[in-house]
């Protein structure tokens, strides 16, 4: 069931987005005003105290991060709780009964996702207009270390929501994996500050490649070189990806 | 009807997780256009079967063929002739009407104007065209059953499959719902597969029936048929010596006789009196030395079907 049925798709896509607009008061709101309070409040008012970091202001070095942070968080809340209340209500037993192959709703679910993801990223972009008027040195990265960020969130949503069993496991990994790894992940420092030793731990984090090429992006600087945030991305991409698919087609935590 | 089979299964069997046996072994066939209970107690095992069909349980052995398409090699043919109205409900709640019976088009890969036209199409036949725009869950319990059937019928597949779809139903949409399905299945041929553990629904709606209890089909036939077995019981007669008749032999009112050796067996229907076999067997001169009547396991299980409500 490899075949990609464009209609079903497309269908899967619309149905994502309409989720998420339809909630948008849940979805699109509190990442904004997050955004809002971390610029305000690290970026104003303790980042004024900072002389600089990475050579820019400090606000202005944060500044990718927190859209970074915001395209994560929502890439994998939109699909795990997606599917996972497709799970609990049991509407992914429509996809099931219907001729969709596997990697239609793996890649549907998955641009619902990203689409969320942007959607945040570029609104928490427009907010941060308001405190530093900066233009992406590059945009085409900035839009394609953006988007497979988001991928790989999107996918690590899906798994968690196969797994999960009740509402609240899905809310586990957001708390107490991809928070923390978000802000050791180097959106309020530069690893630069860190020993050697701890520069070695911190570079195990695959976050930090992520949250740096997306600065490289926008700041046209990065702690990592681009080259090993594309391969990170890319392996994360494979890895999750081929555990998906392999759950949706054994039919894990969805079928009898 | 060209003899065409809308489903052949072929020792179906199913374990659950926990050493469950849900189906044992099961043998079935249903013609095209037939209109086909699958009657059994709760726990029989019907929506286990119902949900191996429809892809959303996973079989531990056997074949399944759906309008001759196997089910493991065209997975993707089978479920697009397959329509099917679950025994839970199993839409997003928040959804409007229209939006779940569009999306469902959309999965079978129907482009957005047909979805459309399709959509409009059966909410009205279903009569809730009016409700288009309202959220599933503002919807009573009978209309969420309809847009239920709605959905399964949007991809117009040849076999509509219902999972008790009047349980807990109350009698009068009950009633509407049968007038509803048997015009689908008499007016357009649509070959229909309901599982029920009411006898009177099969009785009044259905041509074929399989009896299913413990994973088991215990009995398939047609309904007429069925009910009379079902209605019949059957006395064993020990004899001093061979009749002379062999075989079969009726002697009016339904009763049926077939001798053997030392052994005459009488099927009489329920309520006819046994005088007139003793009469036979005085005429006839046969000495009896015992008498038992032979339990009747069908009538055992309806007894048991009825018992349940
Ligand atoms: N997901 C499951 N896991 C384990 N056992 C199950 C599961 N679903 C059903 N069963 C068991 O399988 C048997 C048949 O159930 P089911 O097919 O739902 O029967 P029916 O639809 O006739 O009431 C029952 O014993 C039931 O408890
Ligand atoms: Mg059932």
């Amino acid at each position: 069931m490899l075949a990609l049925n464009l209609t079903a798709f497309r269908t899967i896509v619309r149905k994502e987005i309409r989720r998420f607009m339809r909630i948008w008061v849940q979805t699109i709101t509190p990442p904004a005003i997050n955004a809002l309070l971390y610029l305000v409040i690290f970026g104003g008012l303790i980042g004024s105290r900072i002389s600089e970091m990475g050579g820019v202001s400090y606000l202005t070095f944060i500044m990718p991060g927190i859209i970074m942070m915001g395209i994560i968080m929502n890439s994998y809340a939109n699909v795990s709780s997606s599917f996972f209340s497709g799970k609990f209500q049991r509407s992914i037993e429509e996809m099931l009964v219907s001729p969709v192959s596997n990697l239609t709703i793996l890649l549907g679910f998955i641009t619902g996702g990203v689409c969320r993801g942007l959607l945040v990223g570029f609104i928490v972009a427009v907010v941060a207009l308001g405190f530093t008027q900066t233009v992406p040195a590059h945009p085409l990265i900035t839009l394609l270390v953006a988007t497979m960020a988001s991928v790989v969130f999107s996918l690590g949503g899906l798994i968690n929501a196969v797994l999960a069993r009740s509402f609240d496991d899905i809310s586990i990994i957001p708390n107490f994996v991809l928070t923390p790894l978000t802000y050791l992940g180097g959106i309020f420092f530069s690893i630069e500050l860190l020993s050697g030793f701890w520069q070695a731990i911190a570079k195990l984090n695959p976050i930090l490649y992520m949250i740096n090429g997306f600065r490289f992006g926008i700041l046209g600087s990065s702690d990592i070189p681009l080259l090993h945030t594309f391969v990170v991305l890319l392996l994360f991409i494979l890895f999750l990806g081929s555990i998906a698919m392999r759950m949706l087609s054994t039919g894990k935590g969805i079928k009898g | 009807m060209n003899g065409e089979k809308a489903l052949i299964i072929h020792q179906l069997h199913k374990t659950y997780a926990g050493d469950v046996i849900a189906l044992k072994q099961v043998d079935l066939e249903v013609e095209k256009g037939d209109f086909f209970a699958l009657l059994g107690p709760n726990g029989a095992g019907k929506s286990t079967l119902i949900g191996i069909l429809s892809s959303l349980v996973n079989k531990t052995s056997g074949q399944v063929h759906v309008f001759g398409h196997d089910i493991d090699k065209h997975p993707a043919a089978v479920r697009k002739m397959i329509g099917l109205v679950p025994q839970e409900f199993n839409f997003n709640v928040f959804e409007s009407v229209a939006n779940i019976v569009m999306t469902s088009a959309g999965y079978h890969g129907i482009k957005r104007s047909v979805a459309a036209e399709r959509t409009e199409r059966y909410l009205k036949l279903l009569d809730l065209w009016d409700k288009r725009s309202a959220a599933a869950r503002t919807l009573s319990g009978g209309m969420k059953r309809r847009l239920m059937i709605a959905r399964a019928l949007v991809h117009e597949p040849g076999l509509l499959i219902l999972d008790e779809p009047t349980a807990g139903v109350d009698i009068e949409i009950r009633r509407s719902m049968w007038d509803f399905l048997r015009k689908l299945n008499e007016e357009e041929g649509k070959t229909i597969i309901l599982t029920t553990h009411y006898l009177e629904e099969a009785e009044s709606l259905c041509r074929n029936v399989a009896v299913i209890n413990h994973g088991e089909i215990i009995e398939q036939g047609s309904v007429a048929r069925l009910l009379s077995r079902a209605m019949t019981q059957t006395f064993v007669f020990d004899i001093e010596q061979p009749a002379k008749a062999t075989g079969h032999q009726a002697l009016g009112d339904g009763i049926q006789l077939k001798f053997m050796d030392d052994q005459l067996e009488a099927e009489i229907p329920t309520g006819v009196p046994l005088d007139s076999v003793l009469d036979f067997l005085r005429k006839e001169n046969i000495q009896v030395n015992s008498m038992r009547a032979k339990s009747n396991r069908l009538e055992t299980f309806f007894l048991q079907l009825v018992d349940q409500d």
